[in-house]
């Protein structure tokens, strides 16, 4: 018996059907292969370029890009567009992905709690999940923000705070359907407590939902920093993020241009990569969304 | 129908109560509550603070409070700004028009450009085109609002000429094809996003419509695919698209707010970021709930409109 076992063909995680199947998803593995460019360039570039992203030099404002040693340009203020993007960079992926993280604890424990309780405890919290969809979550952002103190972690949870019901609603779903399965049937005979059933039994059988919402959300929370950072109520300078960046670029329209065009570009690669990569997953996890 | 429509009419009720405490906790939740502005106002003693908490009532309990802010609400009295003390529904209409102009205009344009580019990419599936649709749309999803909106003026407004730059009219103008011109390039950003989402389920629905039986015996019976399309698949797709109108508006809303801060367009969004900038917070609260009331009230509409187009949902 320990012979056939020992010689039995080990199945690793990346010999998978869901990885196979992610592989072969090309728009995925280029999204994969932007952010980590992104990531690697925000983590390493600054230390390579010859300017601090603080550094005002007023005799080379409105430098174009590609002129001497700035190549991206740079700003009002004289500042190195390249390295300021690049510290921005940091800024904005980092609430971005802090937002999805602390977005999906919210929803997936209110998705499990409503899913797995039913009841009037489930009803109570998939109306409140409604009723926070009822918001444009624009206004409900930028009303929180104007009032709270608008630092970088103020500003990751309160993305967090008005964007984990998708999240929620995913869950809960899928929890409902697999609450009377047979093993569940057979966890509870056992005795096992509520919470282990819910964390422990049903939440691993969900997770391929919740890891290609994760992976939209962050797409989502990048955006949705770009928008308030935008308007003026996100991450304040001199902390550079891509959305405040682009905060006063409107009036340089007409005669510096890049100042607009290369933080937008920007936000815009790293979204679109996010939203390539949960493409890629909802195909390999098999997840059923009626969105495409 | 009477039955689907109070069932409908009962949830949008419970719904708008729960949209009213989560604005009431967003309001309480501000530093210092809802006179925090005055805080700061050297002018304001701390006998003045506390007579005006008693005089306001903010020294009652939470949920005494929300009741009477909510019964406040329903019978209309939304409060006054601070900056020139008109009642702020009256200041929120000022601007709501401005706003339905730009949004239905978009989303008129977002759903005519999204149903042909998702029949034409369920009809023609793994085309070149339908390639190059399923990948624009996930492009324009991720392209943020205000920077097209920035490229946009560049490259239609300061390097062709051909639309302004902003507002809603020229001063001193104000025709109906100055309108028009103005409207051009906003409803157009504004649209790319939902272009991008229409097309996608409109394709979904149309391959799911194209699978079904009645489409067999149609093209068993020899009718055209022309005709089948036409008079038997579109129909049938654009049905769950009426849910799907409703479902966006909170989004729409979101990219209309931002759409006119780029373009200096007078409506309800560039209402809300000028009332944040002067802590008008009265405006501010208004707005919020107004928006949640709106999107409540578009959903109600959509649900009736498809019960009343389609059978099987009201007598389900």
């Amino acid at each position: 018996m320990t012979t056939i076992v020992a010689h039995a063909a080990p199945t690793r995680w990346w010999h998978s059907r869901a990885v196979n199947r992610f592989m072969r998803h090309h728009l995925a593995l280029l999204g994969i292969a932007m952010i980590t460019l992104l990531v690697l360039a925000c983590a390493i570039g600054p230390y390579a370029l010859p300017y601090d992203s603080l550094h005002i030099d007023l005799r080379a404002r409105f430098a174009p890009p590609l002129a001497g040693n700035h190549y991206l340009g740079t700003d009002p203020l004289g500042r190195d567009l390249a390295v300021r993007l690049l510290m921005a960079g940091r800024v904005s992926l980092a609430v971005g992905f802090s937002a999805m993280l602390l977005s999906t604890l919210i929803g997936t424990l209110v998705g499990v709690t409503a899913g797995y309780r039913g009841g009037w405890i489930g009803a109570a919290l998939m109306r409140t999940v409604d009723g926070f969809l009822s918001y444009p979550s624009i206004f409900l952002v930028l009303a929180l923000a104007a009032t709270l103190r608008p630092n970088p972690v103020m500003i990751t949870v309160i993305i967090a705070v008005t964007s984990w019901m998708e999240t929620a609603r995913i869950v809960e779903a899928e929890v409902r359907s697999l609450r009377e399965r047979e093993f569940v049937q057979a966890a509870r005979m056992v005795g096992l407590s509520r919470a282990h059933i819910m964390f422990r039994e049903i939440l691993p059988n969900a997770m391929g939902p919740i890891i290609v919402a994760a992976s939209l959300a962050v797409a989502r929370a990048i955006l949705l920093e770009a928008y308030i950072s935008f308007l003026g109520y996100g991450i304040q300078p001199p902390l550079p993020s891509w959305g405040n960046m682009l905060n006063g670029a409107q009036q340089y329209l007409a005669s510096a241009p890049w100042l607009a065009i290369i933080p937008g570009a920007a936000i815009t690669i790293a979204v679109t990569s996010f939203n390539f990569i949960g493409d890629g997953l909802r195909d390999a996890l098999d997840v059923r969304n009626d969105n495409f | 129908m009477s039955g689907f429509l109070l069932n409908r009419l009962v949830q949008s009720i419970v719904l708008l109560v729960i949209v009213s405490i989560i604005g009431f906790t967003v309001l309480n939740l501000m530093p210092g509550g809802p006179l925090a502005q005055f805080g700061l106002d050297p002018g304001m003693s701390q006998q003045d603070v506390q007579r005006l908490t008693a005089q306001l009532g903010l020294d009652r309990p939470l949920w005494i409070q929300y009741l009477d802010w909510a019964w406040r609400l329903v019978r209309g009295d939304w409060g006054h700004s601070f900056r020139d003390g008109s009642s702020v529904l009256a200041v929120i209409g000022r601007h709501l028009l401005a706003t339905l102009l730009l949004m239905g205009t978009s989303t008129a344009l977002a759903i005519a450009a999204g149903t042909w580019i998702g029949i034409r990419g369920a009809t023609h599936r793994y085309s070149l085109f339908d390639y190059c649709a399923t990948v624009g749309a996930m492009v324009a999803l991720s392209v943020p609002t205000f920077w097209f909106g920035l490229i946009g003026i560049y490259i239609f407004t300061l390097k062709l000429g051909w639309v302004p730059a902003g507002n809603m009219y020229t001063i001193g103008d104000g025709s109906v094809p100055d309108y028009l011109h103005h409207l051009i390039l906003p409803s157009l950003v504004l649209s790319l996003v939902h272009v991008a989402i229409w097309s996608r389920y409109m394709r979904t629905a149309t391959l799911d419509a194209l699978s079904q039986d009645f489409v067999k015996t149609a093209r068993a019976k020899g009718v055209s695919e022309r005709r089948i399309l036409l008079k038997h698949v579109v129909g049938n797709a654009l049905l769950p698209m009426i849910t799907l109108a409703g479902m966006q508006l909170p989004s729409i809303l979101t990219g209309a707010l931002v759409t006119e801060t780029v373009f200096t367009w007078p409506g309800m969004g560039r209402l809300f970021l000028d009332s944040l900038g002067y802590s008008d917070y009265p405006v501010v609260m208004g707005l919020l709930i107004f928006s949640a009331m709106l999107v409540l009230l578009g959903n109600l509409i959509a649900d009736i409109v498809i019960a009343t187009v389609d059978p099987r949902i009201r007598l389900a």
